[in-house]
């Protein structure tokens, strides 16, 4: 073990060397665990010999001279070896534990320390001072005191490296940028050390290449691998003005891109930070672990102290060092050791997972609570939908085989490419997203695309342009009949129009040819992950700003089990907060910008999309590849750990709270069995070994290979109040502008606002949410201050933190804030 | 006479402990310095005083004075704020922040071992 122990000490040194960021509390760390290493070994070397002649020595007999064997139980002998052990292997325990005494918060050293000390000073005084105890007890214990204090060395060992361990998913994070970037410099090609890179500069990416740093395509076409940032494993087209993000890696083509951001501001140190958060983080589960540990230390130092008491008066002979050797061992194992561990390590090494496959967790109470939801409300654009209109039908209106089409695949195929690169031709000047998806589309298709030799759009509702000599008229079906063309198949914009697209009719030469259509197309895995969502017994509600029909119509291609359409962004937290009052946990999905208040007004707030600011800031969840399976991967890892979080617990006060009475003495009057204190030292070692073991299994989570399991959600009594001040007094109900509602939605009625903290100076801050973040909602109120990192607008009195800079003193949203300007300060104070 | 004396002893070590250890710990009050309230606090195998007491509503500075080295106690947590501050060995480091309703704050170290408690009363 030692030398396993040796060996990744010295990979980390090489680690090291090789020149990555440290941080100072690694290299403390690693300090630590080489001083660790050093008293192991002597405790190791001089317990050995002890141990074994104490233990086996008449075994010993036949092997080894009766004159060394005399010589290895010498009391006196024994005490010159435990001696270095007891003060040298065991300082680091002995000045923990007694001032942690002193300090009247004992924890798990000062058991130890109690108990070797008890067994030490016992040994000593039959070593110094025999005829004092009867013949009977004239017998030490230095060998427990050496096995206690190497055990527990090796205790803390496994607790040190299992922390480093954890540290390095944070270097493999720090890994991955690449040591030199090539970028341009008056006009020539130069490599140059990647933290030289400036905002500005222009980065070349041969193939194969690692990207230093975030930024936007300028020239060339390529699919760069981002799986390392976003967990997705298929590579993604950057085509020139695509952002790209650092330590992604480019595939088989070139390009050139514009540096945005370098350092501290790029999605890689920002996750980084992130995760380094939330690693230190405390789950709400560890307060209870915390609370039962202050009364478990003195707990068992009194019933140490009636062991003996107890063994004294109705004990068997020799009752003193029964009595002794009871209460010491009730001291060794009540040693609750792996409790200190049993949290943070499984929260460190979840979070440091998630975090490879895209799923960023702010803090550990956000992982403990993922698991209790029960809800997840989905915004549609951009978080179901791809947040982009997409061309989705091509029907030819051949006068001839019907709108349907009667042709050979190979030919309508002809047909369609024809009558879309002349679409696309025409619109090929026009900004508007309907023209953007048509040419994005006949891109796709590689078809030529030319310029009209005369264009005209009339906004709103179509434009004409003159493509190769032909008229081309594109728009809704007012503009086509209003310019003199005859156009019968109403009947299939009416059926494009309920699957939630947008149709528009094609006229070449004054007859109507086809009818495209356009729509924000569904993400190809939503569908897939709320199914996954589904069959984990969650409910799947869609929130919208959209119509109706286009909500439904998307709601049931992913199959949602309700829709909330027609919601106004501002209006969106208020039906979070009145989900909740019907006593559910509820989840928020949504693109972190628009939606902050609704995500900060959610149980949890899960924001989709690349790691900005905003984004990070509001959501307890950061999404980065903006997949909907990052919610499931979520939901199974947070169950997962939470799972391994209460084996852990158990595991660490299940040997105690088993131990405590055999070491005791509670079997003795039955079959005479009494735990030798070595034994109590095996055991606690144990608990600690199983709990790094147990929390170590979660290394090997694995979202796509989780079977999803349902489980029943109690429904909650709770009333929760969106106290922000109402921005809308007086607004029309979102529901008054939207046609007739069908019945299977649910549309928005008028809806007064929760009446408390309707009061002007109500701070800003939804109720029981117990988020750093604090939206404000009114902008008017006179006492409040900027936050000047984010620019959002806070109440001094709820702000999350405050610093002081030349004078001034600066009030912050949230600690992330509060941080980035500790960071620089001159950089945000104005 | 022997047992006499060892049930005696055992009674009187178990309540010296449980008073030793549950008794109330008296808190200590910042001290302000203008607006500021100032607390310093020995980290030396805990934190002494263990317990600060300020006032809501004003800005607080609690002043480490990390008088050893080792692993426990170089960060001090604040998990409620999401305050996580290295302390070097042998320095003093300050963190401050402002709170702003009575209750409490709870402390610890990086390895969770040892505690510290911040207990904010009304504005008096």
């Amino acid at each position: 073990m030692i030398e396993t122990m040796k060996r990744t000490d010295e990979a980390l040194q090489n680690a090291r060397t090789a020149n990555l960021a440290d941080d100072d509390g690694d290299s403390e760390r690693r300090r630590e665990i080489k001083a660790l290493i050093r008293r192991l070994v002597v405790a190791v070397v001089f317990t050995v010999p002890v141990f074994v002649f104490a233990m086996f020595g008449m075994w010993l007999r036949t092997f080894v001279p009766m004159g060394v064997i005399d010589f290895m139980t010498n009391p006196w002998v024994q005490l010159a070896l435990i001696t270095p052990v007891m003060f040298y292997s065991g300082w680091p325990i002995h000045r923990t534990g007694w001032l942690a005494l002193v300090h009247r918060s004992p924890e798990m050293n000062s058991l130890v320390a109690l108990g070797t000390a008890a067994s030490y000073g016992y040994s000593l005084a039959v070593t110094a001072v025999p005829e004092l105890l009867p013949a009977m007890a004239r017998e030490p214990y230095y060998e427990s005191v050496g096995t206690i204090i190497s055990l527990m060395l090796v205790g803390q060992l496994l607790e040190a490296r299992a922390r480093l361990g954890t540290g390095e998913s944070i270097r493999a994070l720090i890994g991955l940028k690449p040591r030199t970037a090539r970028v341009v410099r008056d006009g020539t090609e130069v490599a140059i050390d990647a933290e030289k890179v400036k905002p500005g500069d222009i980065v070349v990416i041969r193939p194969g290449e690692k990207l230093p740093v975030d930024g936007v395509v300028v020239a060339g076409v390529s699919s760069v691998d981002e799986s390392m940032i976003t967990g997705e494993s298929m590579p993604v087209t950057k085509h020139e003005g695509d952002t790209v993000t650092g330590a992604t890696i480019n595939t088989t083509g070139a390009f050139r891109y514009r540096v945005t951001r370098v350092g501290s501001d790029t999605v890689l140190a920002q996750i980084i930070d992130l995760v380094r958060t939330a690693q230190t983080s405390k789950a709400p589960i560890q307060r209870l672990a915390d609370k039962i540990s202050g009364f478990f230390v003195p707990g068992v130092i009194i019933v140490a102290i009636w062991t003996f008491a107890i063994w004294w008066l109705i004990g068997p002979a020799p009752r003193g060092v029964h009595g002794l050797v009871s209460a010491v061992a009730v001291l060794v194992i009540a040693c609750p050791c792996a409790l200190g561990i049993a949290t943070p390590l499984s929260v460190t090494i979840s979070t440091g997972k998630a975090a490879r496959f895209g799923v960023l967790f702010r803090s550990a109470e956000a992982l403990q609570n993922t698991r209790r939801i029960d809800t997840v409300v989905m915004d549609k654009t951009g978080t179901i939908t791809r947040g982009k209109p997409e061309l989705t039908d091509v029907v030819m209106l051949d006068p001839a085989d019907g709108p349907s089409g009667r042709h050979g695949d190979a030919k309508r195929q002809e047909k369609e490419n024809h009558i879309l690169r002349i679409v696309a031709s025409a619109e090929s000047l026009s900004e508007h997203p309907l023209a953007q998806a048509i040419m994005e589309a006949a891109k796709q298709r590689n078809l030529d695309i030319g310029q009209p030799s005369s264009f005209q759009a009339t906004a709103g509702s179509g434009l004409s342009a003159q493509v190769e000599g032909r008229r081309i008229l594109v728009g809704n079906e007012a503009f086509i009949t209003g310019s003199g063309v005859i156009f019968t198949a109403s009947e299939v914009l009416d059926r494009l129009a309920d699957e939630g697209k947008t149709p528009v009719v094609v006229a070449v030469d004054g007859a109507a040819v086809a009818v495209l259509a356009v729509a924000d197309m569904v993400k190809p895995d939503s569908a897939k992950a709320i199914a996954e969502l589904k069959q984990r017994g969650l409910n799947i509600v869609m929130l919208t700003g959209d119509n109706q029909t286009t909500s439904k119509a998307v709601g049931g291609q992913v199959g949602v089990d309700r829709v909330i359409a027609g919601v106004r962004p501002e209006h969106k937290a208020e039906r979070i907060v009145d989900l909740r009052n019907e006593g559910r946990m509820v989840a928020m999905v949504g693109d972190g910008i628009n939606d902050a208040p609704a995500l900060a007004a959610a149980d949890i707030g899960f924001a989709i999309g690349t790691g900005t600011d905003v984004a990070i800031e509001s959501a307890d969840v950061t999404l980065v590849s903006g997949s909907l399976m990052g919610v499931v991967s979520s939901v199974d890892l947070s169950r997962a750990a939470m799972r391994n979080i209460s084996q852990n617990l158990g595991f660490a006060f299940g040997y105690n709270a088993l131990g405590i009475p055999v070491a005791a003495g509670a079997l003795y009057p039955i079959w005479h069995v009494m735990l030798n204190p070595m034994i109590a030292g095996a055991a606690m070692a144990f608990s600690s070994l199983s709990v790094v073991l147990n929390a170590n299994r979660l290394r090997a989570f694995d979202p796509n290979a989780v079977k999803p399991r349902r489980v029943r959600f109690k429904r909650h009594e709770r009333h929760v109040e969106l106290d922000a001040q109402s921005p809308q007094e007086g607004d029309p109900s979102p529901a008054e502008s939207l046609p007739a509602e069908p019945d299977s939605v649910q549309t928005t009625q008028a809806r007064s606002v929760s009446s408390v903290g309707a009061s002007s100076d109500a701070p800003a801050k939804y109720g029981q949410s117990t988020k750093g973040t604090t939206m404000d909602m009114d902008m008017n109120n006179g006492n409040k201050v900027k936050d000047p990192v984010c620019g959002m607008t806070i109440d001094p009195e709820s702000a999350a933190g405050s610093q002081e800079h030349n004078g001034r003193t600066y009030y912050f949203c949230s600690a992330g804030c509060a941080e980035n300007f500790a960071k620089d300060p001159a950089k945000y104070a104005d | 006479m022997g047992n006499i004396v060892v049930v005696i002893i055992a009674v009187v070590l178990t309540a010296a402990i449980v008073w030793y250890f549950f008794a109330p710990r008296k808190a200590a009050a910042a001290n302000r310095q203008g607006a500021v309230q100032v607390a310093h606090i020995v980290v030396k195998g805990g934190y002494s005083p263990q317990v600060v007491e300020v006032q809501a509503g004003s800005p607080v500075r609690l002043e480490f004075d990390r008088q050893e080295d080792g692993e426990c106690s170089s960060h001090v947590v604040f998990s409620d704020l999401g305050i996580d501050r290295t302390l070097p060995a042998f320095q003093t480091t300050s963190v401050e922040f402002t709170p702003s309703k009575p209750g409490e704050i709870p402390y610890a170290c990086g390895m969770n071992m040892l505690h510290g408690l911040v207990r904010v009363v009304a504005k008096g």
